[in-house]
C-alpha cells in the first residue's frame, strides 16, 4: 500500500504566471484537494487546457497535461477520454476559450456526454491579452479600448446553454470557496459523463470590482434531476448563485460496440468474394 | 518560363489501344447507371479482366444526370483512356453536361434507348455512330423490370463475358426481394443479339484480385498501420473513407467519433494520440485549411497524427466532386511558424493502401503529423487490381517505459526522436505544450531552448532514412518526367506510348513530398538532361517546390493543367513530346 497522497503531491514546482490574488489560485488549490480526496494517482490523471491565463494551470500540477490551442480543449479532452477511458480526464480553461472561440465545442461536448470534468474559470474578461470583453462580460462594461462603449450584446449564459445542449451535470461554484469547489469537483469526478462547473474566478487586475464577489455569491441552488425545473430556476438567476443545479441519471457516451461477427475487411474487397 | 497547357485538352486521337475498352453509361438519377456500371465491372473482373470505374454526377443531391465511366482491359490498368469507345444512354438527360467528360470520336459507338428521343446535337457533332435500341420496351416484358439490366446483358454479350459470371455478379448485388426480377431482365439482355462485338481476352494470371476504391484502400492502410482512433467530419470526397472506417474500427477495438467540425476532429486526434492511440482524420481542402493550426500543435508537441486530404477542385468550395492536385502548397507550406512535418501522396488507387499505412508508420516513428494527399480521382474510383502485398507494420512509437525523476520528454537525442511517456505511465508525467518549451516540456522563451527544439524537430525528419519508398523510378535516358500522386497513372501510360514510339524516357513518381527527398531525386536524375514536372493543377505546385528547395542536375520545366477533367494519356504524349524535345537549357535562356 502506497503512502497517502496529499494536495501537495499534485502541485508542481512551476511558478504560476498569475497575478497575486488571482481567483485561479483558489481553483488550483481546490483541484489538488479533490484529487487528494480521491487518492488519485497523478499518472492516471490528464489535465487538458486551452489558451489563456487559466489554461496555464496544468503546468502547475504534477499529473499528465496538455496545453493545447485556443478554444479546442474539449475536442482534445474528448479524443483522449474516448481513446483512454481508463484515465481521469479534467478539461479546463477560461470563459473566452470555452464560450467564444470554443463555444461550438461546448454545446457538442454537452450533447456527447463523454466522461470528463470541464471547469471554466470565468472572470468575464480576456486577461492574457490585457483586458478585453469576453462572452460573459456585462453589456455595459466599458473597461476595454476594444469596446469603449460597451459590448452591445447580452452576456452569454453558460448554464442555460449547457442545459439546453443536454448537459447531464451542471454546477456553479466560486473560487473564493476552494473547499466547496473541491467537494463539487469530487462529485463531478464520481459522475459518469460530461460534467460542467462554471467557477466564478475574479480577475483582480482587469476586473477589480470582482473582488466584491465574495459578498454577493450565495449558495442557493437546489439540485434537481428535472431539466425544465433547472431551466426555470435560471430564468431569474443573478449569475451569483452557487451549488449543483442539475444532475441527470447517468447515461454516458458509448462508442459503437464491437460487432459479434465480423469478417476481415479484405474479404469484402476480393473479386467474387462477396457472393 | 513554363509551358502551360491550353485551357481545354487537345482532342483525343481515336479509339482505345488494343486490349482496352472505355465504356460510359449515362442516364438521369434513378435510371440505375451506377448499378449497371458496378455490375459490369464486377462481372468483367470475375471473368478475368482488369478495369476501373469512375463516376460523374450533376450537382443535385439526389437525382439529376449521372454517368458510370468504365475502362476494361486484358492487363492491369490504372487511369482513364483518351476517348470512349462506347456510350450507352438510358436517356439523354442533360447529356450536354458530360460532353467534355465523355469524349467521343467518329470511331465511337453510341447506343441509346429508342424511346429517349432525338440524338442531341452534341452527340451528333462527335461523328459517333449512333444506334437506337428498344431498351425500355424490352425491360417491360418483366413486371417491375428496368432497362439498366437489359444494358448489362447487352454489354456482357458485346464483351463476350460468360453469362454465368454475370448472373453471379447480379446475385451478389441484389437482395432476395429484387434478385429474381433483376435476373429475369438480365436474361432478356443476354438473349438479345449484341449490337456490336468487342471481346477482350481475359488475363490468365492466377491469384486473388480486389475490386477496391482509393478511399477503401486508404482506410485499410490506416487499419493495418495501427490506427485505432478516428475523428470524422463529413466532407466530399473524403466521407466514404470515414464511413468505411466507422464500419471496420469497432471490430478492431478502435473508436470513431463524429466531430462537430474539422477543428474538433483534428484536436480529438491529437488528444487520443497523446493517450498513446494512433489517430487519423480525413478531410478535403476546406477542412484541411481549418485543421492547420492544430497540425502545428501536433508538430510542436510532437504528438503524431495522420490527416488524409482527399483533394478536390479549389480554391474555396471549388468543385467538390471533381479531382485536382491543388493542395500541395498548403499541405507543405500552410503551417504557421516553422513546422517540419510529413507530406505523402499515393501513386494510384491501390497505392492508397501502402502510402496511408506507411504514413501511419512514419508519423508514429517520428512523432510528427503526416498529411496524405489523396484526391477524388483516386478516392472514388473503383479499380480491379491484383491483391496488394501485405507488409508487416512496424508502426512503433518510441515510448518511455519506466521514466524516472530525470525524465525529459523533449530530450535532445541523436536522431531527434525522444521517448514519449504515455499517460498512465508512473514517473513520466509531463505537460505537452504548443508553447516553446525546454527539454522537460516547461514553457520557455529562452533562445537556446527555442533553437534546440527547432533543430530537433527538423533533424528528426531530414535525418531519417526513408529507404526506397520515397518514389518510383523506371526507365532510363536523357529525358525524364517527374510527377506525383494521381497524375502518375496518365504519365505512365503516356511514357509507355513514347517508349513504344522509340523515345527513351525516365519516369519518376514522388510518393514523399515533405521532407523533400532531394538526394534520392538527384540520384534518380543522374544522366538526365531535361526533365518536365507534370501535375494536375493550375500553377505547377510541385514544380515550384522543387525549384525553390534545391539545385538540380538538369533544367526542370513544367506542364500542368487544372481539373475538373482528368489528365489523359493522349494529351500528355503531345505535351511531353514537345517539352522533352526542347533543347537543353532552353528554359534558362533569358528572353
Amino acid at each position: 500500500m502506497s503512502e497517502t497522497l496529499t494536495a501537495r503531491d499534485y502541485k508542481s514546482d512551476v511558478h504560476p504566471v498569475w497575478c497575486p490574488g488571482c481567483g485561479d489560485f483558489g481553483i488550483l488549490n481546490a483541484l489538488t484537494k479533490a484529487l487528494a480526496a480521491r487518492q488519485q494517482p497523478p499518472e492516471r490523471v490528464a489535465l487538458i487546457s486551452g489558451i489563456g491565463c487559466s489554461s496555464r494551470l496544468p503546468a502547475y500540477m504534477t499529473p499528465y497535461g496538455f496545453h493545447g490551442v485556443h478554444g479546442r480543449v474539449l475536442p482534445m479532452a474528448t479524443g483522449l477520454a474516448v481513446a483512454r477511458p481508463d484515465l481521469t480526464v479534467i478539461a479546463m480553461g477560461g470563459d473566452g476559450d470555452g464560450f467564444s472561440i470554443g463555444g461550438n465545442h461546448f454545446m457538442h461536448a454537452c450533447r456527447r456526454n463523454v466522461n470528463m470534468v470541464y471547469l471554466v474559470m470565468d472572470n468575464a474578461v480576456y486577461g492574457m491579452t490585457k483586458g478585453q470583453a469576453s462572452p460573459t462580460t456585462q453589456t455595459d462594461w466599458t473597461g476595454s479600448k476594444l469596446t469603449p462603449t460597451g459590448t452591445h450584446m447580452p452576456a452569454f449564459r453558460p448554464l442555460e446553454i449547457a442545459l439546453a445542449s443536454g448537459c447531464a451535470f451542471v454546477a456553479r461554484e466560486f473560487s473564493g470557496n476552494p473547499n466547496g469547489l473541491a467537494q463539487r469537483i469530487v462529485e463531478a469526478l464520481d459522475y459518469p459523463g460530461f460534467t460542467f462547473i462554471q467557477v466564478l474566478s475574479p480577475c483582480i487586475t482587469y476586473r477589480p470590482e470582482q473582488m466584491g464577489y465574495k459578498k454577493i455569491v450565495h449558495e442557493d441552488f437546489e439540485p434537481t434531476s428535472i431539466r425544465t425545473e433547472a431551466m426555470a430556476r435560471l430564468l431569474d438567476d443573478d449569475g451569483m448563485t452557487t451549488g449543483l443545479l442539475f444532475r441527470a441519471p447517468p447515461a454516458p457516451w458509448q462508442g459503437d460496440p464491437a460487432p459479434e461477427a465480423h469478417r476481415a475487411p479484405e474479404r469484402a474487397l476480393v473479386v467474387g468474394g462477396g457472393a | 518560363m513554363t509551358t502551360h497547357a491550353a485551357a481545354q485538352p487537345p482532342p483525343h486521337s481515336g479509339c482505345s489501344p488494343a486490349g482496352t475498352l472505355s465504356i460510359a453509361i449515362s442516364g438521369s438519377g434513378g435510371a440505375g447507371v451506377m448499378t449497371v456500371g458496378e455490375l459490369l465491372l464486377d462481372a468483367a473482373a470475375r471473368a478475368g479482366l482488369y478495369g476501373r470505374m469512375g463516376r460523374t454526377f450533376g450537382p443535385q443531391i439526389r437525382g439529376g444526370e449521372a454517368a458510370a465511366l468504365l475502362r476494361l482491359s486484358s492487363t492491369p490498368i490504372e487511369g482513364v483512356g483518351d476517348a470512349y469507345d462506347l456510350l450507352v444512354a438510358l436517356d439523354w438527360g442533360n447529356i450536354d453536361r458530360f460532353a467534355d467528360e465523355i469524349p467521343l470520336s467518329p470511331d465511337s459507338q453510341v447506343l441509346f434507348d429508342d424511346k429517349a428521343g432525338e440524338v442531341p446535337p452534341v452527340v451528333v457533332a462527335s461523328g459517333a455512330n449512333c444506334r437506337g435500341l428498344p431498351l425500355s420496351e424490352t425491360a417491360r416484358a418483366v413486371r417491375g423490370g428496368r432497362p439498366n439490366l437489359v444494358v448489362l446483358g447487352l454489354l456482357a454479350g458485346a464483351l463476350d463475358l460468360p453469362a454465368a459470371l454475370v448472373r453471379e455478379a447480379v446475385r451478389a448485388r441484389f437482395g432476395e426481394r429484387s434478385v429474381e426480377t433483376a435476373l429475369a431482365v438480365l436474361e432478356l439482355g443476354l438473349a438479345t443479339e449484341p449490337p456490336l462485338s468487342r471481346p477482350l481476352s481475359p488475363s490468365r494470371a492466377a491469384g486473388v484480385r480486389w475490386n477496391v476504391s482509393g478511399n477503401q484502400a486508404a482506410g485499410l492502410g490506416a487499419l493495418r498501420g495501427g490506427i485505432r482512433f478516428v475523428a470524422a467530419y463529413p466532407i466530399t470526397p473524403a466521407t466514404d473513407l470515414l464511413e468505411w472506417l466507422a464500419e471496420e474500427l469497432p471490430a478492431a477495438d478502435g473508436d470513431l467519433v463524429q466531430a462537430e467540425d474539422e477543428l474538433a476532429a483534428v484536436n480529438m486526434c491529437i488528444g487520443a494520440s497523446f493517450g498513446g492511440v494512433p489517430s487519423l482524420t480525413a478531410t478535403s481542402g476546406p477542412g484541411l485549411a481549418l485543421m492547420l493550426e492544430a497540425i502545428g500543435l501536433s508538430v510542436a508537441s510532437e504528438t503524431p497524427i495522420v490527416v488524409v486530404d482527399v483533394m478536390r477542385g479549389g480554391p474555396s468550395t471549388g468543385i467538390p466532386t471533381k479531382s485536382e492536385q491543388t493542395d500541395l502548397d498548403i499541405a507543405v507550406n500552410g503551417l504557421h511558424g516553422e513546422a517540419p512535418h510529413l507530406v505523402l501522396a499515393p501513386l494510384g488507387v491501390a497505392d492508397c493502401l501502402f502510402t496511408t499505412q506507411w504514413s501511419v508508420e512514419l508519423a508514429e516513428a517520428l512523432q510528427a503529423p503526416a498529411i496524405v494527399l489523396s484526391d477524388q480521382s483516386l478516392a472514388q474510383s473503383r479499380l480491379i487490381v491484383d491483391e496488394p502485398p501485405t507488409r508487416s507494420s512496424p508502426a512503433t512509437r518510441r515510448c518511455a517505459e519506466s521514466p524516472g525523476a530525470d525524465y525529459r520528454r523533449y530530450a535532445i537525442t541523436d536522431d531527434g526522436v525522444s521517448p514519449m511517456a504515455i499517460p498512465g505511465t508512473p514517473g513520466g508525467m509531463y505537460v505537452a505544450d504548443g508553447l516553446t518549451h525546454d527539454v522537460r516540456g516547461r514553457p520557455s522563451s529562452r533562445s537556446a531552448d527555442h533553437r534546440a527544439q527547432l533543430d530537433k524537430r527538423r533533424d528528426k525528419l531530414t535525418g531519417f532514412d526513408f529507404g526506397a519508398a520515397w518514389g518510383e523510378v523506371d526507365g532510363d535516358g536523357a529525358a525524364a518526367v517527374i510527377t506525383w500522386g494521381s497524375s502518375t497513372a496518365a504519365v505512365r501510360e503516356a511514357v509507355d506510348r513514347l517508349r513504344a514510339a522509340g523515345c527513351a524516357v525516365r519516369c519518376i513518381a514522388l510518393r514523399l513530398i515533405s521532407p523533400l527527398p532531394i538526394d534520392a531525386l538527384r540520384g534518380a536524375l543522374a544522366g538526365v538532361e531535361r526533365a518536365v514536372v507534370v501535375e494536375h493543377n493550375h500553377s505547377g505546385q510541385l514544380h515550384r517546390l522543387l525549384r525553390a528547395n534545391a539545385d538540380w542536375p538538369c533544367p526542370l520545366t513544367a506542364w500542368h493543367r487544372p481539373g475538373p477533367l482528368p489528365l489523359r494519356p493522349g494529351e500528355l504524349v503531345a505535351a511531353l513530346s514537345e517539352a522533352l524535345d526542347a533543347r537543353p537549357n532552353r528554359e534558362e535562356t533569358p528572353a
